[in-house]
Formats: structure tokens, sequence, C-alpha cells
């Protein structure tokens, strides 16, 4: 599990292009949009496509990836239970 | 009175002139399906608005020579502004100082897809490096009508054709030019069916606007071109006038890249700087073209605009890209054309598919076409980057 | 009708145009088949959050736009028009890329929603919450002058005070190689590298300062050789100039055989000074932008850089210019300066 926590949090930083932050900067309960890491419905749908791409977890519509991208340690119980590849 | 508009020309998935699709319009017949020409591997999970025509079709209507490097945008293109040149019964371009503002959001992009892999070594792709820019179409057109002085092109997306009409007006209030051909093309491409598939704003079934389950939109292509004449070429050559652009607004609802403002901000500023030129209260506005795509987001915040507009006493409404798919910058133009024809036949056309009003507003729009006395209409246009603009057409 | 001033300019090009104040007096020479622009540090101008999704023309757009608007001091236009005759191909080159190498499958939207021709503007707008009147013009050499033409229009009918305007470009990576190619094939073509840059201009019914006047301007779809000559004569005697009144003709010289309408029409001027940029900017679509703010820094500073003189000598009291650009005998365009 924490090293998925890891590969995410590296996934997030080179995908999104998030220059600034460093795995370290993330802890696994911060908020990954709004407030915490900032991001929005843009990289929703960047991370929706990261889930069927790399994890082989298909979502149709993108308000389910409220709930599921809300921190990182959410994402990852998430794809444990539901990955396919 | 506003700016008059003398001719007319139009292609999309509803027909190839005015009176096909005009007859479309009127016999509630959609033009959105399944993919004809396009090879994509979404062509199962999408529906369009596809002009029928083949290229090599339209070569051939065009009269062109067999091999040439216009891209489908600008066959599309000369085909519809060919035909309202017709229309206008201009023969002799050289009477008057005469402009062409066209628009386009993918320009090239059809034959640029087909053949970039091939640019470096094949000598019958090359031809397409140069076509890839938006100015390429408009210059084509120009070329082929004879237009050597003003020609622009303009692509602001969506929004596109809305804002080169707008240009053309503005152009003739301010005597720089006599007459315009001004409108928008665009030919569906593996480029932007992937685009909006990234956005997961693509419906699978033929869209149903202003509906509380609408899932998104469907693209469509085509081209549509109005001629505008002052009002000195109209006196002097006693020209039928078909109708007035009569207002127009322009703004940036400057929220989000994509997505429009939860209030419709720029929408609103928009049909209200449109309003204000035109002279006219709200409650003058007979009927709204609106721009409905389909989409969760443009729907909602296009009603919300609408409200905060017109209050309690909203107009009949509808939007016909049930009718065409999405046209991206020829949206505009292709809008105006129907917008002029509600105003000729004083006849609304319906909203198709059309079931259970978005329990936000309870909006309902005209689902199945309907007579009326109409002396103004409005339409809206709105595209990426927040631009939004908004056309009232008045009766001649 | 209101008078039309240019009151800010700003480019940021192959040379050192941004940060320098020294205008053009140490230049680069340019060589090669494609060069980039010096690149400022775009974190002093956008805030980091949003500059991880911009490509080069719009990094490149945003920050000169920013300065041009403090220079002038206006801090909310009424108007933001740019131009741009490729847009955002950077994108536009990543995403169909992807497209292809990916067989239409597991595509990301950034990409494609970067890039629409009219994303300059619209994050221009965004960053200033600037909701007043948008515009985009993409059509080959003509696109800045068209956004200028269309600020113009706007003071003269009194719709705006103050008008953002600008040209920007990006080289990209692959479409680009393609035209230098085709350019290259045989002897005649361009013979300044391709390159990339964003000049913005704050235009104003305000006169201030800074200003210089923007006395008129005219674009023509086509031209022949023939009738340059007097199409040229036309516009200045509708805008009241006669010929020996101009002191700078600036042309568009890129060294390809369509230069030969710069040589006509400076065959209309006596003792002229004749001064080209493009060797210094590098040919893009939009490279006549750079090639105004050249002008306006000359009338406003009153300095004719060493580096841009093609023929004749440096003059010091010079009050009109003239900016003639076309790109491969189509696009023509007429600027008129006066100080």
């Amino acid at each position: 599990m924490t090293e998925l926590r890891q590969e995410l949090k590296e996934k997030i930083i080179e995908q999104l292009n998030l220059e600034e932050f460093t795995v370290a900067d993330i802890a696994d309960d911060d908020a990954l949009f709004g407030d915490g890491l900032g991001l929005d419905s843009i990289d929703a749908l960047e991370l929706i496509v990261m889930m069927d791409k790399d994890y082989g977890i298909q979502l149709t519509d993108p308000k389910e990836g409220k709930e599921i991208f809300k921190s990182i340690a959410v994402l990852a119980d998430y794809i444990t239970k539901h990955r396919s590849k | 009175m506003g700016v008059a508009i003398t001719g007319m020309g139009i292609i999309s998935a509803i027909g190839h002139s005015v009176e096909e699709n005009n007859t479309s319009l009127l016999t509630s017949t959609t033009g959105i399906g399944n993919l004809q020409h396009i090879q994509t591997i979404h062509s199962q999970a999408i529906k369009a608005g596809e002009v029928s025509l083949s290229n090599a079709e339209l070569t051939r209507q065009l009269q062109l020579p067999e091999v040439h490097n216009y891209t489908r945008t600008g066959l599309l293109g000369l085909f519809a502004a060919t035909a309202a040149l017709e229309n206008a019964n201009i023969s002799d371009l050289s009477k008057y100082r005469t402009g062409f503002i066209s628009s386009t959001t993918v320009g090239g992009m059809d034959m640029t897809e087909k053949y970039i892999k091939q640019f470096d070594k094949d000598i019958t792709a090359q031809k397409y490096i140069a076509t890839h820019h938006a100015g390429d179409s408009t210059r084509k057109i120009a070329d082929a009508l004879g237009i050597k002085g003003l020609v622009t092109t303009i692509s602001t997306a969506c929004s596109s054709a809305a804002n080169a009409i707008m240009l053309g007006a503005r152009l003739i209030k301010a005597g720089k030019l006599d007459r315009v051909i001004v409108g928008g093309t665009d030919s569906l491409s593996k480029f932007t069916i992937n685009g909006f598939k990234t956005l997961m704003i693509q419906s699978d079934s033929i869209c149903a606007p202003f509906d509380a389950h609408r899932n998104g939109l469907n693209l469509g292509e085509g081209a549509a071109y109005l001629v505008l004449e002052s009002d000195a070429v109209i006196q002097k050559e006693k020209k039928e006038v078909l109708a007035f652009l009569s207002g127009y607004g322009n703004t940036n609802d400057a929220f989000h890249q994509t997505a429009s403002s939860e209030n419709g901000e720029g929408a609103f500023l928009a049909m209200q700087k449109a309003l204000e030129i035109a002279k006219l209260n709200p409650n003058q506005i007979d009927y709204v073209n609106a721009h409905g795509t389909a989409t969760p987001n443009n729907d909602l915040s296009e009603s919300r605009a609408l409200q905060r507009v017109f209050g309690k006493k909203l107009p009949d409404f509808s939007s016909t890209k049930s009718f065409t798919g999405h046209t991206l910058a020829a949206a505009g133009a292709v809008e105006a054309v129907f917008s002029i024809l509600t105003l000729q036949q004083q006849y609304i056309f319906p909203n198709l598919n059309f079931k259970t009003p978005m329990p936000e507003t309870g909006f309902k729009p005209i689902t199945s076409g309907v007579k009326k006395e109409t002396q103004h209409v409005l339409t809206n246009s709105f595209g990426f980057g927040g631009n939004c603009s908004t056309l009232i057409f008045s009766k001649a | 009708m209101k008078k039309v001033y240019i009151n800010s300019a700003v480019t940021i090009s192959a040379q050192d145009t941004f940060e320098s104040d020294r205008f053009l007096k140490s230049v680069k020479k340019l060589s090669g088949k494609t060069i980039v622009a010096r690149y400022p540090n775009y974190k002093d101008y956008i805030a980091t959050a949003n500059l991880r999704r911009m490509a080069e023309g719009v990094k490149m757009g945003v920050t000169a736009a920013s300065k041009a608007l403090k220079d002038a001091k206006i801090t909310q236009p009424d108007a933001i028009i740019t131009g741009t005759g490729m847009g955002c191909i950077d994108d536009t080159e990543k995403f169909l890329n992807a497209i292809i190498s990916n067989d239409e499958q597991f595509l990301t939207p950034t990409a494609f929603i970067q890039s629409t021709h009219n994303t300059v503007g619209a994050q221009i707008a965004l960053g200033l919450q600037c909701k007043a009147y948008n515009n985009t013009y993409s059509h080959a050499a003509l696109s800045f002058e068209w956004a200028l033409m269309d600020a113009q229009l706007r003071l003269q009918q009194e719709e705006a005070e103050n008008v953002l305007v600008g040209g920007y470009e990006e080289l990209g990576k692959e479409i680009i190689n393609y035209r230098r190619m085709m350019e290259d094939a045989d002897g005649f073509g361009i013979q300044v590298p391709y390159s990339e840059g964003a000049s913005f201009f704050v235009v104003s019914s305000e006169k201030t300062e800074h200003s210089v006047e923007l006395i008129d301007m005219e674009a023509h779809s086509t031209l022949s050789t023939t009738s340059i000559q007097d199409s040229l004569k036309q516009f200045l005697a509708k805008n009241n100039v006669d010929i020996s009144q101009i002191d700078v003709f600036v042309s568009g010289r890129n060294g390809d055989v369509f230069d030969s309408y710069y040589d006509l029409t400076a065959e209309l001027f006596e003792n002229i000074t004749q001064l080209q940029y493009k060797h210094l900017s590098g040919e893009f679509y939009t490279a006549s932008a750079f090639g105004l703010w050249t002008a306006y820094s000359m009338l406003s500073r009153q300095e004719i850089p060493e580096a841009m003189i093609f023929k004749g000598e440096i003059k010091f009291d010079n009050h009109i210019i003239l900016i003639y650009n076309q790109f491969k005998g189509r696009d023509h365009s007429f600027i008129l300066l006066k100080r």
C-alpha cells in the first residue's frame, strides 16, 4: 500500500506537471482538489485516463472521480480494490 | 435597423443548400447519425452530423481540378460561400469594395492528421504541409471568389463565426467596406472527435439539448456564410433584404479555459451588449436560437444566463444542434442562417429529443415547429476560452 | 473620428528585447533553420500553478501582454485582441501525436484544450478577470495586422479607450520543420531562420508622454508587383501624407524572391533610410509585430539601431515611419506611424 501511494504521488506530479511539488510535499490524507494540491476538473479528467491506462479501472462519469480522488489514501484504497492491471 | 443581409449559403448534415436545410428543419429530420467518411476507433461510440458529400463529390460539384490541395474545411467553405454570393445575386465583385471574413477552428487538420507522418518523403502528401494553418481555407475561398482586399480569418473556438459576422457588420458600419461575405467553416476530424472524447462530453446518442438527462454533444461539420451589404448598395442596386443584423455582443466569461461559469456571466453580458446595440428591450425578443450544445455544463450555464437576461418572461427558445450537431467554428453562421429562416417564414424550429426539464430551471424549449409572429431573433455562440458572442437578427 | 495611439510596446524575441532596455544595441546573429526565442523568467509574471499547462507560445503571450499593460499603466483593457498564424501548434502537435501513437486511446485533455487559437487571449482574460471584448485572428501573415485593425476600429468608433493587442507564435516541433524543408527545396526561399515570439501593445485613444500615433493601416490579401506602388500611393494620399514626409521605411525583408516587392516600394522614395528586421527576429507569421515594436521604439526613443540598417544612414530627427510587410507575395500590410 505504501508503495502504491508513493507511486501515485510520483505519477500525479509528473502527469499533471506539478513542478513545485515533490513526493514529500504530499501527505497521504491531503486533499488533492481545492485547497490542498489545488487540482481542478481538467486534472480529474487526466486522472481518469491514468486509472484506465495504468490500473484498468474505467470511470465513465467524471462525477465519480470526486469521491475517489479525495486524497492519495482514498485513491490508493480504491485502486487496490478495483484494479485489473 | 442594422446591417442588411442579402444572401446566405449553407452546407450541413441536414442539407447542401438553404432549401434542403429548411426542409429538414420543417420536417424535424436530424442529420446526426453514424460516421461515413471519417475512420476512427470511436465510430461505434459516437454519433455525429457529417456532411454526406465526400471530398471527391465536393470537388466535382465545385468544378475544381481533380488534383488540388483544398482541405475539407476549404471545400465546405467554398461550397457555402459560392452559394451565398449566388443567393445575393452578385456576379460583379469589382463594383464595390468587397471583403471576406471567414472562421475556422480546425483549419486544415483533416489533411494534417492523415498525412503528417508522410510529410517528410511523400510528394503527394507534401502539398498539405502549407494547408494546416487557419488562413489557408479562407485565402483559397477568397481567391476562388475573386476577393482581393480585406480578407481574414477569426478563430475563437465555437464562437468564431458569430465573431466573423460581427466584424463584417462593424466594417460596413464604419464605411470600410460596401459588401462583405461572413461566416465560418469546419470539417470533422479525428483531432476534434478525440479531443471532445477526452473531455467526456460527447454523446453516444442524438443529443438532447436542455434535457435533464442530456449526456453531451454531437460533433458536426459544415459551413455557412451571409452576405452583408451597406445601405448605399441596397438603395443603389434596389436589393431585396432577407433580414437585418441589428445587434451583436462579444464578451469573455473569464472563468475557465473550457467550462462556462455557473451563473453564465459571459453569456449574460454578451446578450446584454447585443440588446444594447440593437436598442431593444429583452421583451422584444421573440425567439432565442440557443447555443444549447447539450453538455451538462453549457445548457445549465446558458439557461441561468437566459434567466438573468429575460427574468420570468423567457421567450420561446430551442437549440438546433440536435439537427446539425455542433459545427464548432461554423455554428454561429449555421444558426444565423436558421435564425434568418425563422424571420422569413415566421416559423420557429424545434429542439429535438427534449423530454424532461432540468430541475435547476424547469425550462422547456420549443419541441415541435410552430408558426409565430417573429420580429427579433437572438442567437448565442459560446466557445472554449470563455469567448461568448450573441447576434440579434431582425425582420426585413 | 478619434485618433489612435500606441502607448506601450513589449516584445519577446530571438534577441534580448524583453529584459534589456538597450534597444537592439547588441544583437545576436541568427543562423540555422529555426531558432527559439529568448525566454524570460515566466515566474515573474505567471503563477506557477497556471504555468504548468502552458506551452511556450501561451507563456510568451501572457508574459508580454502583462508587461505591455504594466508599461502603459493599464489594469483592465476594454478589449483583448490577439493574432497568431499557426496558433498553439505545440499542443496541437502533442495531441495529434498522442492520437497517432496510442491509436486514439488513453488520451488526456490538457493538450487538446490548450490547442485552440484563442488560448492566449483566453488566458490573459482569465488572469485579469477581464470580461470585455475578446477576439483572435488567425490569418497567416496578416494575423497580427487584423488584431491591430480591429483595435483601431474599436478606438475610432469609440467602442473602447484602451485595447490590448498582440501577436504571438511558437515554433512547435514538427510542422515547422516540414515547412522549412519545403522552403529550402530550391534556392529562392526565405533566407532567415524560422523563429517565434510574442509582441504586445496597448493602443489607446488617450495620448500619453510615450505615445506614438498610429496614423492608419491597410491590408491586402493580394497585390501584384505592378500595382504595389499605386496601392501605397493611394494609401498615403488617403491619409494626406506626402512621400517626402516619410523618414524611415521598415520592410519585412527575409531574403526570398518576393523581396522585389520591397525594392519596388523603395523606388518611390529618395534618400530614405531603409530598415529591415527579420534577420533579427527570424521569420514567422506574426514577425511583423516585432517590426511594429522596432518602429514604436524608434519614434518614442528617437533612436535607430545600427543593426537594422538595410540602406541609407541613421537620421536623428524622425517623424513618420512606414512599415510594409508581405509574405510570399501575399498578405500585404502598410502601417503608418507618427511621433
